[in-house]
């Protein structure tokens, strides 16, 4: 009697529990759900400019303003992209773009280097000053040695001339660059280029044959970082460029689009252009992107 | 082996190309700019020492102290806002599915052109044809405003492209962070009884304050130096309604052609940059290195 009023008060504690928990199971999945919505909604927010961009870069005007903004024209209208690439100066701006960015990027990459090989494996006093110097240049505002530099390139004629920027866009990265290297210096093993100091290679060849070799991974980073600054730059090309066969995409695409500032399709087309570069990289580099932007994070 | 490793000659070698770059195009134009900025000059004609006339000139020049107001509102909201990542990188960072692709989408528009960036917008914001009116009317606004050309509108219509310009690079900040916290904290947390609100806010948040910190920083001085957006889609107007300090500095120097005065305006961006970065490191110290 007894136990059995025992077990039927246990059997029914034991019931409200699961039903219990089978609540809370439900009510952890709503607000899961609720989340998931958040978050897409925040994914839509972040994407959908960029899809209704390709879709009205495939639009003629009349198409634009008659069909619903979400609509795909019956024929998408490549020849908008046709049209922009040949007929302005847009194939100019962007093989521009490649050099300056693609320059810049390469002695970047090597100066950082050359810095940062000497801070980690050599031997001298200060370091910590020599560091510093090269960080301070991350608290710079751009604006505050626009005015100087604009003077000083204008006395020695460059103005109007790719060194200006290659050399501008290649000191104002090093400390971002520097950066993300150091980290990874740091942590890189020192024995293999002590192995070959004892068997007596100069220190050139350790950097060039052994030491930039290793580093390969971080230096993917660090140029698909800066080469994304570099392709977006702007202030700096507006002030030194004004001869049309010198300037790059973004500012290039600023003139084209005052010129077309009615004809959506080719401004569309145009802005593609201009960002498809980095899409397709981000596509196959998400992952270094990702990687880079955490390791030099100060920049902003 | 310490000998090739410690000659000055190739440390002096290594050091150099970076180190006279920097000197060259960033640390002594900031000095120059200091200079400049108590001249009076036209950018051609000598210049003439004036003192600090420029800054007096700025202290009782009401269009810029409009363009440091907007500055000043544009960091502020910009720091608000960092709230709403963290919470989303709060949310990410738990046992979500696809946390890693979510978090890479979101990145997107932070790799983009601010040029690019800004013609896109202005599309956005077409007062007839642009998606945001077209949807506004789909859904019975007869008469939605056009955002760039309304005085009060206009800067509130520039702080929304750039939240879809850097919600994916702090997002991303914090949620490496939050990743990095050691599992074994929370789980013993959770033993304890804790919610998930409060291991939020009493545990995770805590203990990610230095990168928060850092955050602050960056949205704070980037939003004093924000430029390239702006100048692309008012160029500061209407009348001066979406004026930032750096947006007057260029004006005043590369339409107006005052020198000395932009200069001074640079040099201030540039103190104030530097005053701002290190109070906010002071007042919002925290217990140096949290120990796990």
């Amino acid at each position: 009697m007894r136990n059995e009023a025992l077990t039927e008060k246990q059997t029914a504690l034991a019931r409200r529990k699961a039903a219990e928990q089978s609540k809370g199971k439900v009510r952890h999945k709503i607000s899961m759900t609720l989340l998931y919505i958040v978050l897409a909604i925040v994914g839509v927010f972040q994407i959908f400019p960029l899809v209704w961009l390709v879709l009205f870069s495939l639009k003629n005007n009349q198409e634009v303003f008659e069909l619903s903004p979400f609509a795909l024209p019956a024929t998408p209208r490549w020849e908008n992209y046709v049209r922009v690439w040949t007929e302005g100066n847009i194939s100019l701006y962007f093989f521009n773009s490649v050099i300056y960015t693609g320059s810049a990027v390469i002695l970047t990459l090597l100066f950082a280097s050359m810095a940062t090989f000497a801070l980690t494996r050599m031997k001298f006093k200060k370091k910590s000053l020599f560091l510093g110097l090269f960080m301070v240049g991350l608290m710079i505002p751009v604006h505050s040695t626009l005015i100087p530099l604009f003077d000083t390139f204008s006395k020695l004629d460059l103005i109007n001339h790719p060194l200006s920027i290659i050399i501008t866009y290649t000191a104002f990265n090093l400390p971002i660059t520097i950066m993300i290297l150091y980290g990874f210096y740091q942590v890189l093993p020192h024995e293999v280029e002590e192995a070959a100091i004892m068997d007596g290679a100069s220190v050139h060849r350790i950097f060039f044959r052994i030491t930039l070799p290793m580093t390969a991974p971080v230096l993917a980073t660090a140029a698909i970082i800066n080469m994304i600054y570099n392709w977006n730059e702007f202030v700096f090309i507006n002030t030194f460029i004004s001869a049309d066969n010198f300037k790059t995409l973004t500012v290039g695409i600023q003139n084209f689009i005052g010129q077309y500032s009615t004809d959506w399709g080719a401004i569309g087309a145009t802005l593609v252009i201009s960002i498809l570069p980095i899409l397709i990289a981000f596509i196959f580099l998400s992952d270094r992107i990702v990687e880079g932007i955490s390791a030099g994070s100060v920049k902003g | 082996m310490d000998q090739a490793l410690s000659s000055k000659k190739i440390i002096a070698l290594y050091l150099s190309p970076g180190l006279l770059l920097l000197l060259a195009l960033v640390y002594i134009p900031i000095f120059q700019t200091g200079y400049f900025g108590l001249m009076e000059w036209n950018g051609i004609s000598q210049m003439s020492f004036v003192g600090l006339e420029n800054y007096a000139l700025l202290i009782r020049d009401a269009a810029f102290w409009d363009s440091a107001w907007h500055s000043l509102l544009l960091a502020v909201f910009s720091a608000l806002s960092l709230i709403g990542y963290l919470l989303i990188s709060l949310v990410l960072a738990g046992k979500i599915k696809g946390a890693n692709f979510l978090r890479k989408i979101y990145l997107i528009p932070m790799l983009l052109a601010s040029v690019a960036i800004a013609q896109l917008w202005m599309k956005i914001y077409h007062p007839t044809n642009g998606i945001l009116n077209t949807m506004l009317m789909a859904i019975g606004i007869s008469d939605p405003p056009a955002w760039l050309a309304e005085p009060s509108l206009a800067l509130f219509a520039i702080f929304i492209p750039i939240i879809w310009q850097y919600a994916g690079f702090y997002i991303l900040i914090f949620y490496a962070a939050l990743k990095n916290i050691p599992e074994s904290l929370v789980e013993s947390a959770k033993i304890d009884g804790a919610s998930a609100w409060d291991i939020a806010w009493k545990i995770k948040v805590p203990l990610i304050m230095n990168v928060i910190k850092v955050t602050i920083v960056l949205a704070v001085v980037g939003s004093l130096k924000y430029f390239d957006l702006i100048y692309v889609m008012t160029n500061g107007g209407p009348n001066g309604a979406s004026e930032v300090m750096a947006s007057y500095m260029y004006g005043q120097a590369f339409s107006r052609f005052d020198f000395g005065y932009a200069s001074a305006i640079g040099f201030f961006l540039l103190v104030i940059c530097l005053m701002i970065t290190w109070l906010i490191r002071k007042v919002t110290v925290t217990d140096e290195d949290i120990q796990y």
